[in-house]
């Protein structure tokens, strides 16, 4: 099997001596690194889970694979092919093979116009004028379960979930190989979101399709991603298959993640690990070790040094972190 | 003094529209005992909202209340004139609202939006600044009182959802209501908010109304739970009767749902097949019998009875009716 995609290294500032003061070679100190040196690789048909709290950079990172923002530094492979850097009209050529769903599923259909013309649109915009659009929009909304009849509707006609639907049927039009979903069920009920998860989870059996799905909703990724990512301040903190991670959680910051997962279980033993205070500022970040004003298991050396780099609790799982399961002995 | 401090009773909303009455609640019965945690769960479009709106009487226009009494400490909220409502909100009952980026003015800091709430008060500038710093210690907010002078957009959500609930703790209210207060934000964060309302309402000694579709939250927050399902109440009781013996065939199917239940990995998660019904022109029996998986024929035709399958537990069902029969 080879890599569909493979990031290396990549990192995304944020108003980095963009402006005049900038290019002349004085720093402005604003800039922030919003993703700062993220690196993993999809396989084709596989779904890979990256999860974090807002402002953690999820959000950034899928923007920068799908060319909406730019990356500074590392390498987008696609099938080989770099894709950070490309001027937009090179990077067109991609969008075909790479399809995002957005946050906001009612918000990133635009109100003016119907079904149809939002489900074709990918057509007009990659010049494709040989397809019968008409039966185009059938066949997607066949595809995602929903009546023929809504190609004529608007937007506001839908309900969140149908929305949800649309913005999966549009991310279908081109025969996409990568789907970059942004918090696919937020805002949906319990059961609308097992329809569509379910519905992602037959389309990828059918069609081949790999996804990297953005959440922060652990239940989700669960059950349906293969690997998983746990970001913190724009890095990784631990990554592996997502089976592992969930039986064997290193990082602390990943098991207070899995623990913060309210059971709907009254009666539930709840093993709580609680966070001391916000996620810090991406300005100033933390010194040593980023997670240690809030990690309730630092010790002295987490204060001073910067965890050692990437370490492997097994082939497929890895983690940064001084004191790896520290919290096994803290409860003993 | 009556042992609820809330009493909701065959309460029926109705909403004018185009295509007739639009029946967003019909004949729901809540109660709310005095310094208990009530959870309202639901899913969306279920009239969860419109339940509290009509509370804090903050109803959209084309509102009518078809029928049913709402009693708070004594009174009957829907005989209260517009002025006496107003007196009540804020003081005695007050509200936590969903999203925390738009709760509060983002041109005056925190400082001037805390003491501008307390109007009401006779005391000094100083003393009421003095308490929105206790107010904001108490929610853990950490160094008080040089927060006072900051805007709303120098704090994180999660800091400004704590602001809100603050403020709506200010006059020490009876009753807060809370509207998907954690909805908003991350799972560490929601959390924090939860363990702070557990211990702020234990403190006070208020009730608390909150509002959530988030099974687990309701679980770990509420001693009892109220189920909605389009625009009905479909079952009450103590969290522990309804999650571990749903009695109701929705709850049941809400319950399977949820991802967290579901301890092994699937590819194929659970659902409850069909739509919501329309609201303007409902099926004749019970609500739910189009998507019910026990259905049989007396729920197609008859509107079901709210039933006790056991003391203090209430479904909207047929079934629970035969098995305390049974």
């Amino acid at each position: 099997m080879t890599a569909l995609l493979e990031v290396k290294d990549v990192k995304v500032r944020f108003g980095s001596g963009q402006g005049l003061l900038g290019r002349l070679g004085f720093s402005s100190g604003g800039s922030i690194e919003a993703v700062a040196g993220i690196s993993f690789s999809l396989q084709e048909g596989e779904t890979y889970g990256i999860v974090g709290e807002s402002g953690s950079g999820k959000t950034t990172l899928a923007r920068a694979i799908g060319g909406l923002h730019h990356a500074q530094e590392g390498s987008i492979l696609f099938q080989g092919a770099d894709l950070r850097g490309l001027a937009e009209a090179q990077f067109r050529g991609f969008r075909k093979d790479i399809a995002m769903m957005f946050q906001d599923p009612i918000g990133s259909l635009s109100p003016r116009l119907t079904i149809k013309s939002l489900l074709t649109e990918p057509y007009r915009i990659q010049g494709l004028k040989d397809r019968d659009l008409e039966a185009e929009a059938k066949r997607l909304l066949a595809m995602v379960g929903l009546p023929a009849d809504f190609a004529g509707r608007f937007p506001h006609q839908l309900s969140g979930g149908q929305a949800r639907r649309i913005g999966v049927a549009r991310a279908l039009a081109l025969d996409p190989k990568l789907i970059l979903a942004d918090e696919p069920t937020a805002g949906l009920d319990v059961s609308v979101q097992g329809e569509l998860l379910n519905l992602l989870a037959r389309l990828q059996d059918k069609l081949g399709l790999s996804i990297i799905i953005i959440t922060h909703n652990l239940n989700v990724v669960r059950h349906i991603t293969d690997r998983m990512g746990i970001m913190y301040l724009g890095r990784f903190v631990e990554e592996g298959r997502t089976d592992d991670i969930f039986a064997q959680p290193q990082h602390p910051y990943t098991l207070a993640l899995l623990a913060a997962n309210p059971e709907p279980d009254p009666d539930a033993q709840l093993a709580r690990i609680e966070l001391k205070g916000e996620p810090p500022s991406l300005i100033q970040r933390p010194l040593a070790c980023e997670f240690h004003p809030r990690c309730p298991f630092v010790r002295d050396n987490c204060r001073t040094g910067a965890p050692p780099g990437w370490q492997s609790s097994s082939e497929v799982h890895s983690h940064r972190c001084h004191w790896p399961a520290d919290w096994q002995n803290a409860e003993a | 003094m009556t042992a609820d401090i809330l009493k909701i009773t065959d309460l029926s909303i109705h909403y004018d529209t185009p295509r007739g009455a639009l029946k967003a609640l019909r004949h729901v019965n809540v109660s709310v005992p005095r310094g208990k945690i009530v959870g309202v769960v639901g899913e969306s479009g279920c009239g969860k909202s419109t339940l509290i709106s009509t509370i804090i009487r903050l109803l959209a226009n084309n509102a009518k209340v078809a029928s049913g009494s709402i009693v708070f400490d004594d009174q009957d909220l829907l005989a209260l004139s517009e002025t006496q409502m107003r007196g009540l909100r804020g003081t005695d009952i007050s509200m936590v609202f969903q999203d925390p980026m738009q709760t509060h003015n983002p041109v005056l800091t925190i400082g001037r939006q805390m003491t501008d709430i307390q109007y009401r008060d006779k005391s000094t500038t100083a003393e009421k600044r003095n308490r929105a710093a206790d107010m904001l210690a108490l929610v853990g907010i950490p160094d008080p009182v040089q927060r006072l002078d900051q805007f709303p957009h120098e704090f994180s959500g999660g800091m400004r959802q704590r602001i809100a609930i603050a403020m709506a703790l200010m006059a020490r209210p009876k009753l807060l209501i809370a509207d998907e207060p954690t909805t908003a934000l991350d799972a560490t964060l929601e959390v924090q908010i939860i363990k702070r309302l557990h211990e702020l309402q234990a403190e006070i000694g208020c009730s608390i109304l909150f509002i959530s579709h988030h099974l687990g939250v309701i679980a770990e927050l509420c001693e009892e739970v109220v189920v909605m399902y389009a625009g009905e109440v479909v079952e009450q009781g103590s969290v522990r009767d309804v999650f571990h013996s749903p009695s109701h065939p929705y709850t049941k199917a809400l319950l399977d749902c949820d991802p967290g239940h579901i301890k092994e990995k699937t590819r194929s998660l659970p659902t409850i097949p069909g739509e919501i019904p329309d609201l303007v022109n409902l099926p004749a029996g019970c609500a739910f019998a189009p998507r019910c998986s026990q259905v049989f024929d007396a729920c197609r035709s008859n509107r079901p009875a709210w039933n006790e399958c056991k003391p203090g537990h209430h479904a909207l069902c047929h079934l629970a009716e035969t098995e305390t029969v049974s």
